[in-house]
Order: C-alpha cells, then structure tokens, then sequence
C-alpha cells in the first residue's frame, strides 16, 4: 500500500488538537526563511558587516606579518613617523601617539590579537564546556554530579586573580593571557550544554538509538551534539564580544603584550595620561573594542531571532 | 487459525514471559541519603506472557505503569526484581550480555513521533541506525534492507532524503516502523502508537501494523489507553491498575466478560460511537486515580470499588484463572461473574 | 437553517484568515451554524480543520495579530459579536459565554489558590450584575470587598486573608455542583496539587459559576484519562440541564460527540461539510467524509470488522484545492467537485450537507 503524497500538518506548541496554520517545508525553504529573517533583521546586517570587516581585517593583517609583506601605512612601531600628539589628519588618520607612532597602524596591527583571542576563546570553551557538559547530562548519576562539580570549581576562579598569578608565574603576554581566559570561560558553556543536552536525552530517539546497538560515544557525536549546536553556536556568537571586552580589560591592566607591541586594550592604557590634552589617542582604541563587540552582539542577536522565528 | 478465545500459553508458543517483574523509582531525600524511605512502585510483581505472533494489549490510565512495563520488557529500563524470558533465555541474568542479538529481535515503536526521530537524521539514516548498530551491515546491504523497509511501511524512496520536518505525523510514524522492522524482528512493543495521530491517520497506522504482522510473522506487545484500539488489534488483553496486573485473558473474554470491578468500569468509560448506547452518562465511577508513591494498602482498588470489603484492604488479592486462560485478580470474582 | 431568532448563537459567513510569512491561510471559509438554547453542538473534525479557531472567535480569543475575521457575524442573542472592540467582548466574556480549555493546567494560575480564582469569577459576575441591574440589593459582598469606586473595574484585592463568609459558600456551592468532594479543602490548594480531573472540574465550576448561558469547551477532555473523562462529560451533561447552558463542544472525537452531543457539525480544512441531529448522522451519514470519519474508528474485532482508512492527508490550506477540498481523497468524486465547490443544501429535515452528490 503505497501512500499518496501528504501534506505536513503543522503541529503547535499546544498540541496536535489546535489549530495553527501550517503547510509543508522543504530544507531549502527553511534556508531560505532563515536567510530571509536575517535580511530583514537591520541590527543582524549591521552586526555581520562589522564582523566580517574585522574578521578579514584581522586575516589580512596575519598573513601579511607571516608572509611579511607591510600592509599598514607606517610601521607600527617605528617612532617619530609625524609630529607626536599630532590630532587625525589626511597623514595620519587616527592621529599620532606621544613618540609620534601613527595610531591607525597600531590599531590595524593589532586586529588579530582581539578578534584571534576571542574567536580562539570561544571556540575552545565551545568544544571543552561543551563536551564536558553533553556527556555529564548524557550520562547521568554520579559521572554527572562529579563533572558539574569540577565545573563549579572552574567557575569560583576569580579572572582577574588568576591572570595576574598566571602573569607571575609565567610571564606576561598574549598567549598566557589567551590560556587564562580559555580556563575561566568554558563553565557557562557546560552548564548550557548540559542543560540543553538533558532536554535532548530524554527525547526518544536516543531510546530508540540504544535499541539499535549504538554506541554510547556514538550516541553523543551522532545524535546529542547535532542537536544542541545551534543553541550554543548562538550564544557563542553573542559571547565573542564578552571575550574581546575581558581581554581588552587584561592588557589595559598590562598583563597582556607589553609596549612598544600594540595591542587596544594595552594602547588604552598607554593614551590614558593624555586624555585631556589629546582625547583622540584613546578615543579610537576604545572605540574599535566597542565596535568589535557590538558586532558580535548585534549579529548574535540577529542569529537568534532569525532562528526562533522559524 | 486459533481464534483468540483459544490462546494457548505453552512455552513454544511464548515468546516473552515475565516472572514477577517489578520496578520501583526510590525516592531520595536528597544526593547523599542512604536508604530511600519511599519508592515509587512504577510496576509491582507484573507476570506476563506474549503468545507468539499475537497481539497482546496491555491497557490502563495514566500512572498504571504500562509504559514503564514496555520499557522494562525491552531492558531499556532493567526491573529491579523479577525474571524476563526471552524465547526461554533469561535477559534478566546479570551474566547474558547479547544485546544486540536481543535488540535484533526485540523492538520499539513509540508513542510521539516528532520525538521519535532525530531532526537531524535523513529518514534513510534513521532506518539504517538498526542495520548498522545490530547487524553491521554497510553500503549496498544495508541501502537495500532500508528500501524494503520503507516501502513495506508505504513510503517510497522520494521520501528517504527528507527531514523529519518535512513529514506529517503519519509519514514519520511510519518511519518509525520501518526502523522498528529494519532488523526483522520477533517482537516489536508498541507504545501508543496511534494516540498523538488524527483519527484518518490512526486508521492507516492501524492497518499497516496488521498488514506487516502477517508479512512478517511478528508479535505485538500493545500499550495503550483507547480500549476501542486495543479492542480492534489485540489477541489477548491485560489490564494494568496502579502497577498491578489485575486482569488478563483473551479480548473477546475481557472485553465482553470483564471480571475484574476496574476492568468493568474501564471498559464503560469507553465511548462508543453510536447515540443509541450512551453508555457514559449511565456510569457510577468513585474517586480518581491513586498515587504510586502511595498507593492503597491491599487492593490497590478498594477505595473505588463497590464490592470491597475488609479482606480488600489487607491483602492484594493473586491473578486466579476464571476461563480458560483469563485471569483476574480479585477476591470477589464470584460476585462479578 | 432556522432563520428565527430562538437561537443562542448564530453564525453567518464567517470567515477568519491567518496572515503569516508565507501567504493569508484562510482558517475557516464562510461558515455558517446555529446554536440552539440549552443544547450541546460538537463540532467534530481533524487537526487544522479550522474547529479550534471557530471556538476561539465566538468568545473572541483570538490572536488577533495573526488572525483576522474577514467576514461574516457573529450573533449572540441577536447582537453582533465581530464588529465589537476588545472592551465591549469583554462585557460578553464570563457572564454570558465562557470558554474551558484542553490543558486545564495552562488554564489556571499557579500562584494563586483555587479558591481565590473562582472567587475572581464570581465578583466579576457580581460586579456586572449590579452594573446591569443598578440595585443596591446583593452588593453585601461588594460593599465589604470594594470602596464605590472600584466598580468600574474588575480588579479584586489579591491580599484579602479571608474570603467573606457569603463569597465563601458560593464558592463551596460551586465546587459542590462540579462534584468535588471536600471543597473546603480544595479551595484552599493550588493547581499543582491537583489532579488533571480535578482541575478541569475547578475550571468548570469557575465558568459556571459565572451563569454563562452558553459554554464553549475546546477539547475539554482530550488529556484526561479514560474514566475521568467519562465522569467529566457525563457532569457537562448534568450541568447543562442544572444551569440551563448551551455547549458548543469542539472535538476531534467522533465517539464523545456521539455520546453527549444533541447536534454533530463535521468540519474539513476549514469548511462545514455536514450538519445532522447526532442521530441522523450516526445512522444516514450524507458527506463523504463523514462516512470516511466513521468507517475509520475502530470498532469490533479486527476478525469480523473492517476498517476503512481515508487515504492521502489534510490539504495545505496556504493552497487549498480548487473545487471540493474533500475532492482529492473522495471515493465518489465527480468530474464538478473539481471544478466548483458546493454549497450546504439542506437534505433532510436538518440535516445539512455539503457535495454535489447532493443535488446543487
């Protein structure tokens, strides 16, 4: 008995018996809906420019240091290359600092520090909390309780305590600072994980897995992970702007690459002391770290209204 | 054929049995607490057999632990006492570890079909799931066996790259079954699989099953609230209260001859689709549900039955047999008959 | 149809459409049905027929965002319902048409007791009765709850630590009428602490009380368990006749429209298809689809009964069929049905149906 072709008939939120309108979906269309919720989103397409212009900026700049070609209209470190405190001008588009170093290179230089250190940051805590937090809702029972346990610990570490023990014991510097920030930011991920992971094991497709002979691993890669991505992909996304405020706030404290190397956060620092007499040396580092993170934001949000509304 | 009033219970005609299995949830104060003071008797000293290549339905409300028993049978959920015999083995035994060649016999259908498949798995991957998993079979093995599946379910091969949500709810019921048949099985539970489908759909599904029982020779452990289904489908019948089997025997027997109080108020409570019998504003029913944290002491019914007495709230009355292979759990039979 | 005015309710043409992204769904076409006083119409059909929409517009529940009513009236007690705004429906919602839900445990409030909410919906009955009725007479319970003010509006105070003695046994008469047994125990617990039966009964007891002269329950039964339900129909049916209401039942049943109902109107993807006494279309089905709907419940043993399954499934209605919507899975289709589309003629003495097997 073949069937003929049927329809899908929506189901809501209340339960089969209601009434909301429905018809059928194709993966293609779904795309589609998304893609066409994101359009309309201003705030999404806003987000997205600004990250993706500090995203190839950030390659650009990278590749260009290893391949070293220049790319920046002066060295960044090269002192006197103008007049010192001199205000943004054809020359120098953000100005000069107080040993006369054009501030738009030292900026464009350091691109790849914030946005790789957050993209890094997030990605590690994704995969680590992640995978931390599936496996203990997956499992279930003590393994659980244990694995939330060392969460907990993981999440009483002060951030700022540590970076600068970790600045004592290992020295200063960008990488360190990028493994402080990889060990305190993965709890929230797991405690995510974990709580969209329970939604998902109880689900009774990962019954009928187990009556099928797979694998407990298997299980979790195949059918738990997929099915809780997108949640966490979302709020990663949102998250990325969080990791490049922190470590802004860890190299203004010095912890990070020291001068003459430029880093924002670190060049804030720096351009304090002139703030009056030269407002525009910290101006556009603040900037570019208010700008990277309300990217980040605004395309994260976009992201998850264009898939709730599906 | 043997006619359902026949059913014989011999073992070679017995496929899954069960000895006195229950299962209890303990209750724990909190995480660290030693011995649990309650339990929460999900099913309690259930012996059950499923004649072969029959049908049999086990009925009953919310809370009476059929959908645990269905999972208790397929060892998804171990009981926390009592034996399982599968085809004379018994799986209950610490010592037999053949999963997968128990699991290539025994399957499951279940009640929500949105849940039922993963939304990220194409129909053709959901079926071969088994195939992989139990067999180990690959490539075109399985490719073929998955083709044969879907289309003794009724679907064809344009619908194997689809997503769940690209289906209707009976589309991915059957995509259900077909992963349930995918192994050929020798028993598949079947738990609620027509309630969260409309009433066209339900009729499909039904009929579907019948068909593939013939086609494939399997045996049916049905779980289900709708007495009219159980009713159409089952061979042999058992109705559950509170964790307690209280009575089970052929359908025709049950159905028309129902022995057991509970069972004669279930069975009124059913609506029947014609005015002419509005057997529902005739009926008397006491009381709600019990909790199985707490259930009565005794008969789990006393409370609600007309015919209880002192003995009733003592002593949990035994499945005696009333007719040839029917049984009811009731120290009053006599009075019912 | 009787087109005299003894009828509680009457719909005409009604027609409400869904505005979404993809394209306007048009939820119900130009329906039209009468509900009769003191008399229990189920409206009986499958998932997106349209039935749940009907029930949510005669109290006017809709999400009107997404929904809209494109046409038609509603007329209660000889008053258009459709054109009202959301202040006027309210005066109607309580007193004269209440509505119970499917989940009664979305229904009521979790943080209040049970009590306190059908005490809710008895002072907003009082509060209007006195509006409409400009006595003095019976406003003990208003006088020690509100100051003169208060009466424009239905707020009552949430910190009261008694309810006043009078107010009290009303409530306890409620919870009695729906058979609760130790009511003054229930009015004192939350939601939670019941069971699903005995929530619904609360939710009952609150719609009654309020002496609605017509009752609309959306799937009231449909998460209950057999035996409750069985209870829960068997005291609707008590009630009407107590309370002299009128029920306009909606259901994907078939069997608990069978047994309870005294009119059957059968709806498919959001049209009327058939209109008959409950009698009449259980023994002389006329659509299609109607004898397709009760060929398909089980009923007897697989040995000696046959069911019939309708084939195909519900069409889309963003696109629905040109023609009879029915017209792609009908065992009678006729070379018209896929060209027009029929309108409900009368067969019989009351009984509606809509096909052109039927003459039009």
């Amino acid at each position: 008995m073949i069937v003929e072709e049927e329809e899908k008939s929506r189901e809501s939120p209340q339960g089969r018996f209601s009434t909301a309108p429905g018809g059928p979906i194709s993966t293609r269309t779904q795309a589609r809906k998304i893609l066409r919720s994101l359009r309309k989103n201003k705030n999404a397409i806003a987000g997205l420019v600004i990250v993706a212009g500090y995203l190839l900026t950030a390659i650009i700049v990278y590749l260009t240091s290893v391949l070293k070609i220049t790319i920046e209209p002066y060295n960044p470190i090269k002192q006197f290359t103008g007049a010192p405190y001199s205000p943004p001008s054809l020359a120098h588009w953000m100005g000069t600092d107080q040993l006369g170093r054009d501030v738009y290179s030292r900026i464009i230089a350091a691109t790849p520090n914030d946005v790789g250190i957050g993209l890094a940051v997030v990605a590690s805590a994704l995969i680590i909390g992640g995978l931390v937090g599936s496996y203990a809702a997956y499992r279930g029972g003590i393994l659980d309780e244990a694995l939330m346990r060392v969460t907990d610990v993981f999440f009483g570490l002060p951030a700022l305590v540590l970076a600068m023990a970790i600045a004592i014991a290992l020295g200063r510097g960008i990488v360190n600072m990028m493994l402080v920030l990889m060990i305190i930011w993965w709890p929230v991920y797991a405690r995510l994980a974990r709580g969209e992971a329970l939604k998902v094991s109880h689900q009774n497709y990962i019954e009928a897995a187990r009556l099928s002979g797979t694998g407990k691993f298997k299980t979790l890669f195949r059918h738990i992970v997929p099915n809780i991505s997108i949640t966490l992909l979302v709020y990663a996304t949102l998250d990325v702007g969080g990791v490049v405020l922190a470590y802004a706030g860890l190299s203004y404290l010095g912890l990070s690459v020291t001068p003459p190397a430029p880093d924002w956060g670190q060049m804030v620092s720096e351009y304090q002391d002139y703030m009056l007499s030269a407002p525009y040396l910290t101006f556009f580092p603040g900037l570019v770290i208010s700008l990277a993170i309300i990217g980040w934001s605004l395309l994260g949000d976009g992201l998850r209204d264009a898939l709730a509304l599906k | 054929m043997e006619t359902s009033a026949e059913i014989k219970s011999s073992s070679e005609d017995v496929i899954l049995s069960t000895d006195n299995v229950s299962k209890f949830y303990p209750i724990r104060k909190s995480f660290l607490s030693r011995s649990p003071s309650r339990f929460v008797r999900a099913v309690d000293g259930v012996s059950i057999q499923l004649p072969r290549r029959k049908t049999t339905a086990v009925v009953g409300e919310s809370g009476c632990g059929k959908t645990t028993l269905a999972r208790t049978v397929t060892m998804l959920i171990p009981p926390t006492s009592g034996k399982i015999m599968f085809e004379g083995r018994d799986i209950t035994d610490k010592k037999w570890q053949n999963w997968k060649e128990l699991y290539r016999n025994v399957q499951m259908v279940f009640q929500d079909p949105d849940s039922s498949l993963d939304p990220r798995f194409k129909v053709k991957e959901t079926v071969a799931e088994p195939l992989r998993g139990l067999v180990g079979a690959g490539g075109n093995e399985v490719r073929k066996q998955v083709e044969e599946s879907l289309e003794a379910v009724g679907l064809s091969s344009e619908h194997s790259d689809r997503l769940p949500g690209q289906l209707s709810g009976g589309q991915k019921q059957r995509v259900a079954i077909a992963r349930a048949i995918a192994t050929k099985p020798k028993l598949v539970v079947l738990d609620e699989p027509t309630s969260a489908l409309d009433a066209s759909v339900q009729a499909q599904i039904i009929k579907l099953l019948l068909n593939l029982q013939k086609q494939y020779e399997l045996s049916y452990m049905l779980i289900t609230h709708n007495i009219a289904v159980a009713q159409y489908l089952s061979d042999q019948m058992a109705v559950m209260y509170t964790g307690n089997l209280v009575e089970y025997g052929p359908t025709r027997s049950v159905i028309e001859k129902p022995r057991h109080p509970y069972t004669i108020t279930l069975i009124a409570s059913a609506p029947i689709p014609n005015p002419w019998k509005r057997n529902l504003l005739n009926i008397e029913i006491k009381g709600e549900v019990p909790s199985a944290i707490n259930p009565p002491s005794g008969c789990r019914f006393h409370p609600r039955c007309p015919y209880a007495e002192k003995i009733c709230q003592e002593v949990n009355p035994p499945l005696e047999a009333v007719a040839p292979g029917h049984y009811v759990a009731c120290h009053f039979v006599n009075k019912t008959a | 149809m009787a087109s005299t005015n003894s009828n509680l309710l009457s719909i005409r043409d009604l027609t409400i459409e869904y505005a979404g992204s993809d394209g306007t769904l048009t939820a119900v076409d130009q329906v039209s049905l009468d509900v009769p006083q003191n008399k229990l119409i189920a409206v009986v059909g499958e998932s997106g027929c349209g039935k749940s929409t009907l029930g949510l517009s005669i109290i006017g529940l809709l999400p009107t965002p997404p929904a809209k009513i494109a046409g038609g009236k509603i007329n209660y007690k000889d008053i258009d319902l459709v054109p009202l705004t959301e202040k006027q429906r309210r005066e109607f919602r309580g007193t004269e048409i209440a509505m119970i839900f499917q989940e009664p445990l979305t229904s009521l409030n979790p943080v209040y007791k049970v009590g306190d909410q059908i005490a809710e919906a008895i002072l907003v009955r009082e509060i209007r009765r006195t509006k409409k009725s400009q006595l003095a007479a019976n406003t003990d319970i208003m006088q020690k709850t509100y100051s003169s003010r208060s009466i424009q509006t239905t707020r009552i105070p949430r910190f009261r630590r008694h309810l006043t003695s009078q107010l009290r046994t009303e409530i306890i008469d409620a919870l009695k009428l729906v058979r609760i047994a130790d009511p003054e125990q229930v009015i004192e617990r939350y939601p939670f602490e019941l069971s699903g039966g005995m929530r619904q009964r609360v939710m009952i007891a609150m719609a009654i009380s309020q002496k609605p002269s017509l009752l609309v329950a959306d799937e009231p039964t449909t998460a209950l368990d057999v035996t409750t339900q069985a209870q829960v129909l068997k005291l609707m049916k008590e009630l009407m006749d107590e309370v002299k209401t009128s029920i306009f039942l909606v259901t994907h049943d078939l069997a608990v429209a069978s047994q309870v109902a005294d009119q059957v109107i059968v709806m498919y993807a959001g049209e009327i298809v058939e209109i008959a006494n409950v009698y009449d279309l259980f023994s002389d089905p006329l659509h299609p689809y109607s004898k397709g709907l009760l060929s398909c419940i089980p009923a007897g043993y697989k040995e000696d009964t046959n069911l019939e399954p309708i084939p195909g499934n519900v069409p889309n209605l963003l696109n629905p069929p040109v023609g009879c919507r029915f017209a792609p899975r009908c065992p009678y289709v006729m070379k018209i049905c896929k060209e027009k589309k029929p309108k409900l003629v009368e067969s019989k003495q009351g009984h509606l149906v809509e096909c052109f097997l039927y003459g039009n």
